[in-house]
């Protein structure tokens, strides 16, 4: 029998050296091994023309859907802009004590904000925004501690000052 | 811990409610959605929500009237109107209605976290001023207990000693002795003292309304019963109740009591659901309750679930060494609640008050003493500000020719023994007042 993996699902972001580093940094905050897979559909089934943007509960159901049972969990990676219909834009989302979550880093970019590019940072963002979506399917919510990595975050500045790392009590929690 | 807050999502759109399910979950809150204002109202009829989020529009009853309807049975509500349209006239109109806040879909998540923020920060401060002010109430209420008789220094040290304890008691005592001061006094100086005293007065109430105000009723559970409501025993949760002039209850009540003091729970009128409330019952009686268990007319073995403790308050007449402090409190009380500096008071008046019966005991002294504020010239009660005279039947007057002896013998004492002018007063001949001066032995001495 397979130990139990995360699975990484990639649709459309081509930088595998990021992925690498990320996949790593999800290896070590969660202590399972993670697998790094491409995922292939038709993203404008997703798109919304009168917003402009890529419907996230659409996008998170269809990542629910691949999940295989020989990962423990499965989270999909974007590099488009998300939605739900009531909020403007999403970072990403993720089943509470589910199986599944999707991250995007359409908006961790420097260069979308004005601001000249910084790749270390933007890899440091991602990073935080994935480990948070997972932490969600484990079961943690919102921690107030702010640099836990399980913070709320609805600004690049809130994202930025945040830890890549939980904080002891959200650890407790995932152990517990 | 902090408190878990709980929203209630109202709106037709299925991924709206999953939206702000899953974005509400993720932030620790309890969650639950409606797809329409009525089932949201039914839920509310089981539930209590810190929050509710709902859409303008909506199939059938709209949000507009449905936060009418809300803030008509729980106006400190907190509601907040989404719409995806937003006009100037509707938001005014939710404002006026009473919500908290109105907001055009989509929101920017930022927003919607700050607006959450600011709502919650609101219930926590309401919860904390209704703590506090309950605080203050109950420590006003310990000052009133006042006097310095041996009497009186019983009684403290036994409000003291049961105060600690979580036993029932009963409070003994004539009509107007300050039974329920003695009550707050335990209830304020016990650990529940930051929870609530309830106060019950039985005797004011039929059977029905007694148990509906016990016990609470849901919506309809007879007729006028439109909407759910606390009872006294749930309301007293972590507190005191106080059951005043329990002697009065009927046998049924009696059996319902005995059963909720046993279990510590019941059901709300019209209810099928079990409530428990952790409540110490204090209960007060100007009556013989033993005797009445002799009789049959109180059942004994509810006399003995209440009777764990009997604090008896003497009458006002067995304490008279206390008059003079509660004369001095009541004067301060009533000139500072008319805004008039503190009255003196003439020791001839003071005489009288000490001498006097008091069949309504204190009370019936704090009522002197504010009617003589009132009436008096401010600065001085004087015995003609006293309706002493009126007040001549006591519980010593026996017979009739008690109450004409003590009745004529009062009037002679107002006319300083003017044997004219008080016959005038009684309207008889002077020869009928000797004679009844010599038949009831009456003599410038007596009192």
């Amino acid at each position: 029998m397979s130990l139990p993996t995360i699975t990484l699902l990639s649709f459309g972001f081509p930088q595998q050296d990021f992925l690498d580093q990320i996949a790593r940094a999800v290896q070590l905050e969660f202590g399972y091994a993670v697998n790094l897979r491409e995922g292939r559909i038709d993203l404008g089934e997703y798109y919304d023309p009168a917003r402009n943007q890529y419907n996230g509960n659409n996008l998170l159901n269809l990542v629910d859907s691949l999940h295989v049972t020989d990962s423990f969990k499965t989270l999909g990676i974007f590099n488009v802009d998300l939605f739900i219909p009531i909020l403007t834009f999403i970072f990403g989302q993720a089943f509470l004590n589910g199986n599944s979550g999707i991250a995007s880093f359409y908006r961790l970019n420097n260069e979308r904000y004005g601001m000249p590019e910084n790749d270390l940072l933007f890899i440091e963002r991602a990073k935080k925004e994935v480990i948070h979506e997972i932490g969600h399917t484990f079961g943690l919510i919102h921690c107030q501690n702010p640099v836990c990595v399980m913070r709320s975050s609805t600004y690049l500045e809130d994202v930025d000052q945040k830890k890549l790392h939980l904080c002891h009590n959200c650890r407790e929690k995932l152990v517990g | 811990m902090a408190k878990k807050i709980s929203i209630l999502i109202v709106d037709d759109e299925e991924s709206v409610r999953d939206s702000l399910y899953n974005w509400f979950i993720e932030d620790g809150y309890r969650v639950e959605t409606a797809e329409n204002a009525r089932k949201a109202l039914t839920l509310l009829e089981s539930d209590q929500f810190d929050i509710i989020l709902a859409d303008i529009k909506m199939p059938g009853m709209d949000g507009l009237e449905m936060l009418r309807r809300i803030k008509s049975i729980k106006p400190v509500s907190i509601i907040i109107i989404m719409t995806a349209f937003a006009t100037v006239d509707t938001a005014v109109k939710a404002l006026k209605d009473g919500a908290y806040d109105y907001v055009t879909k989509p929101f920017d998540p930022d927003d919607l976290t700050h607006l959450i923020r600011n709502a919650t920060k609101q219930i926590s401060l309401e919860d904390e001023n209704e703590t506090l002010k309950k605080k203050v109430i109950t420590l006003e209420n310990v000052e009133d207990l006042i006097g310095e008789s041996d009497a009186m220094k019983n009684l403290l040290r036994e409000v003291e000693s049961v105060a600690q304890t979580n036993s029932s008691v009963i409070i003994s005592g004539e009509s107007g002795t300050g039974k329920e001061l003695v009550a707050r006094a335990i209830h304020t100086n016990s650990p529940r003292k930051f929870f609530p005293f309830v106060s019950v007065h039985c005797g004011a109430l039929t059977e029905s309304l007694l148990e509906s105000e016990l016990f609470g009723h849901e919506k309809g559970a007879f007729t006028g019963a439109m909407y759910n409501r606390k009872g006294r025993f749930e309301m007293a949760d972590s507190g005191s109740i106080f059951l005043d002039e329990i002697a009065t209850i009927s046998t049924k009540m009696q059996v319902e009591l005995l059963r909720v003091l046993e279990s510590k729970t019941f059901m709300r009128v019209g209810g099928n659901k079990e409530i428990y409330s952790d409540f110490r019952v204090i209960c007060a009686t100007n009556k013989d309750l033993k005797s009445m268990v002799e009789q049959g007319t109180f059942r004994e073995d509810l006399f003995y679930r209440l009777n764990v403790v009997n604090i008896h308050i003497p009458p006002l007449r067995d304490r008279i060494a206390d008059i003079p402090l509660l004369v001095d409190y009541f004067i301060k009380k009533y000139c500072l609640s008319m805004n008039k500096p503190p009255a003196a008071i003439d020791p001839t008046a003071l005489k009288r008050l000490q001498e006097f019966n008091y069949p309504g005991n204190i009370r019936e002294l704090e009522n002197m003493i504010e009617r003589a504020i009132v009436v008096g010239d401010g600065k001085r009660i004087s015995l003609k500000d006293l309706p002493l005279e009126k007040s001549i039947v006591n519980s010593s007057t026996e017979s009739l020719d008690d109450f004409e002896r003590a009745f004529i013998l009062q009037i002679l004492h107002k006319y300083s023994w003017n044997i004219s002018r008080t016959a005038k007063a009684l309207k008889v001949d002077r020869v009928t007042l000797y004679n009844k001066i010599k038949k009831y032995d009456l003599k410038p001495t007596d009192q």
